[in-house]
């Protein structure tokens, strides 16, 4: 017979499916099975274990007329636009500073870039000390003869989501920075030699030649500092515990306290899936852009 | 010949009588601090005398939250420890899913309904049948004072909640902080619990907290405990927000603040610290809860097993646990009271004979109530809808009246 092809061929074949498979299984269950799982129990009223009563769209009308959950959805808000926007401002700042060819840059870059090798609960616990207003820079300052100084965020129900996007920022900032200096160092020199042959200023080269070609880093910053943003729960457990009251809780530390501690799964699954689609909406813009990029 | 293979044959069916005698318990607690790891220690040394091995099972962390992460995951697995540190409406849950086992048999032989007080008994039960075992009895609505501090200020120490907010600028001139208090939502709500156990009396505690009755949840006396609990909010320093309770202990323990409302763990530090009750700090009822009793306990749970050896170890654990001599040392070491009653009092210090003096006492009369803040009257989803109105109420500038109208509904949508 004409097909009959020696086993060898097959297995070669074959190999490379073969090794992805148990990863593609483990994606396949571990990402997307769950993400289902999580979707069918936010149909269900699901208390302290799963249980297959369904009850249609219960939870989520329950999770809208929830006041706890609107604090957290406005806070991620705040502390998601604030966050990304003044990380990718330092970062490209400060990548341009660094792109000077300065003197020990090495070092100076370790400097910015260190914070990112800490996680956030340290971040949090750091700030938690720095920001109270009894222990740390209100006092010092205060102790500097400065007697009527007040920096009291952390402790004022108001301004404490502030707080959030301070530590925040001091953490991520650096690895922007990176980022955009990678970039920086991408960018065609011959092209930077020509704008300066044809009499160009050098803020002019950066706003018309080097900052549009660093699009795609823009791109990729912003999905990371989006996704960063999103999932933000040790740094408000840490930094903050959610309080004053509840006044600084973000979605994941509501989702967790929901599904994990008060017995209330569905609820915490429909606030999971509302999280997932906050992500989508960010990503699938993306994705699509990208993709459609390769193909042009 | 023949005999050494009877020898032989014989101590072997003598190991294996005393193998089949030990059987193993797997403990599931989240007392991992100094004091309390010792305390549940005891209880190791008492199982492993009976010829018992205990495993144990400790995870630390959240006040419970980790331990009962793990139980789950373990339970639905179907590979549920012996035993699982559990408290209140928690016990219903799980006996409802059907996991725990019938421990009638052993509370039988110990008459376990005579010592217990019903309204405890009742936490320890499903539809008649005991499921958990209580290990000792906290006290929460306490007031802990420091009598230096209200000298130095020249006033009493309040018996009243009028008189605690009468006291406070007396006590800020003195430069002393009037309320040593932890902003986080279980402190905020413990607080709140002694004001409305004061202002309310037991009944419509009761009715508000245990029974979530919507007329008493909104009335005007509910209003009135949110403005009063609102107002304690200025004996309050600024920087609470996050403190944890035993910081706040600190404060009252050295000076820096007058009193504190706290469960009987509060005792624990100032015995550490060197203090002795009655001289270096007042323990009081709080405020107008002379003849109350909000009491928060620590339960065991035991699930079902398929081995009767572990069964038969099982039921020698829950026999130990309510025996006087684990009660007595444990609680010692712990500084609650045994839930046991009859228990000899000589041991325990001064505000222990207090608590057990009231606790048989309100448990006549009615006043014994379980305490919503620590989970023991309703279940976790109301607890958490409570909490969180009230945590939200006390640093936020809503007034009394929607916050009142926000728990009744946020109670409602709970359930």
């Amino acid at each position: 017979v004409a097909n009959k092809r020696p086993f060898t061929d097959m297995l070669a074949d074959s190999m490379p499916k073969l090794v992805l498979a148990p990863s593609f299984l483990i994606v396949m269950v571990c990402i997307y099975g769950y993400i289902l799982w999580t979707a069918a129990l936010s149909f269900t009223k699901s208390r302290m274990l799963p249980q297959w009563k369904f009850v249609g769209f219960d939870q989520y009308t329950k999770l809208m007329n929830n006041d706890r959950w609107a604090v957290s959805t406005e806070n991620l808000i705040i502390f998601g636009g604030l966050f990304i926007l003044i990380c990718l401002a330092l970062g490209i700042i400060m990548a341009i500073m660094l792109d000077q060819k300065i003197r020990q840059e090495g070092f100076l870059r370790t400097i910015y870039l260190y914070p990112m090798a800490i996680s956030f609960i340290v971040t949090g616990t750091a700030w938690k000390w720095l920001l109270n207003p009894s222990l740390g820079i209100q006092k010092i300052v205060r102790d500097w003869g400065f007697t009527d100084f007040t920096f009291d965020w952390l402790v004022n129900s108001q301004m404490v989501v502030f707080c959030l996007v301070i530590a925040a920022v001091w953490q991520s900032s650096g690895f922007v920075m990176a980022l955009f200096l990678a970039g920086l160092r991408g960018v065609d020199q011959e092209m930077i030699k020509a704008a300066q042959l044809d009499g160009a200023t050098l803020p002019t080269i950066y706003r018309r030649i080097i900052l549009p070609s660093l699009k795609p880093v823009f791109f990729s910053a912003f999905v990371i500092l989006s996704h960063i943003a999103i999932k933000s729960f040790d740094l408000v457990t840490a930094l903050t515990g959610g309080g004053p009251g509840y006044s600084s809780d973000l979605p994941a530390n509501f989702m967790y306290a929901h599904a994990f501690t008060r017995s209330q799964m569905g609820l915490g699954a429909a606030s999971g899936m509302v999280m997932l689609g906050g992500v989508l909406a960010i990503l699938i813009p993306y994705l699509y852009s990208e993709l459609r990029g390769k193909k042009q | 010949m023949n005999k050494t293979k009877a020898a032989i044959a014989g101590l072997a069916l003598a190991v294996s009588a005393v193998v089949a005698q030990a059987g193993e318990v797997e403990v599931l607690h989240y007392w991992t601090s100094g004091g309390e790891a010792k305390s549940v220690a005891v209880l190791k040394d008492l199982l492993t005398k009976e010829g018992h091995d205990w495993k144990d099972f400790a995870v630390a962390g959240g006040a419970g939250e980790a331990a009962m992460t793990v139980l789950k995951s373990r339970a639905v697995s179907g590979n549920a420890p012996a035993a699982a540190q559990m408290k209140g409406l928690d016990i219903q849950e799980w006996a409802d899913l059907g996991f725990l086992a019938d421990l009638d048999g052993v509370a039988k032989k110990a008459d376990w309904d005579k010592l217990l007080p019903s309204v405890v008994s009742d936490i320890m039960k499903y539809e008649g049948k005991y499921v958990a075992v209580p290990v000792n009895v906290h006290r929460v609505n306490w007031l802990w004072a420091n009598p230096e501090a209200f000298k130095k200020a020249g006033v009493a120490i309040p018996t009243t909640w009028a008189d605690m907010i009468a006291a406070g600028p007396k006590l800020k001139a003195a430069g002393i902080i009037p309320l040593a208090h932890g902003g986080q939502a279980w402190q905020d709500a413990t607080l709140f619990e002694a004001i409305a156990l004061g202002m309310g009396g037991s009944e419509f505690y009761t009715k508000a907290f245990v029974k979530h009755d919507d007329a008493t949840l909104r009335s005007a006396k509910m209003i009135d405990i949110f403005k009063t609990f609102k107002a304690t909010r200025d004996l309050i320093d600024a920087d609470s927000p996050g403190r944890d309770w035993n910081i706040a202990t600190s404060m009252v323990i050295n000076g820096t603040a007058a009193m504190q409302v706290m469960g009987d763990w509060a005792k624990g530090e100032f015995t550490a610290a060197g203090k002795v009750p009655g001289k270096d700090f007042v323990c009081a009822p709080a405020p107008q809860t002379e003849h109350q009793y909000t009491f928060n306990i620590d339960s065991f749970a035991l699930f079902n097993l398929k081995s009767d050896d572990a069964k038969e170890a099982q039921n020698t654990l829950a026999r130990l646990i309510m025996e006087p001599k684990f009660q007595e040392t444990f609680n010692l070491n712990k500084g609650s009271i045994p839930v046991r009653q009859g228990m000899d009092e000589t041991p325990f210090d001064s505000c222990a004979k207090l608590s057990m003096a009231d606790f048989s006492g309100t448990a006549k009369t009615g006043d014994l109530v379980p305490s919503f803040a620590h989970g023991m009257a309703t279940t976790s989803s109301a607890l958490g809808a409570i909490s969180d109105v009230v945590t939200n109420f006390f640093n936020s500038e809503q007034t009394a009246e929607v916050a009142v109208e926000k728990l009744a509904n946020a109670v409602k949508a709970s359930m």
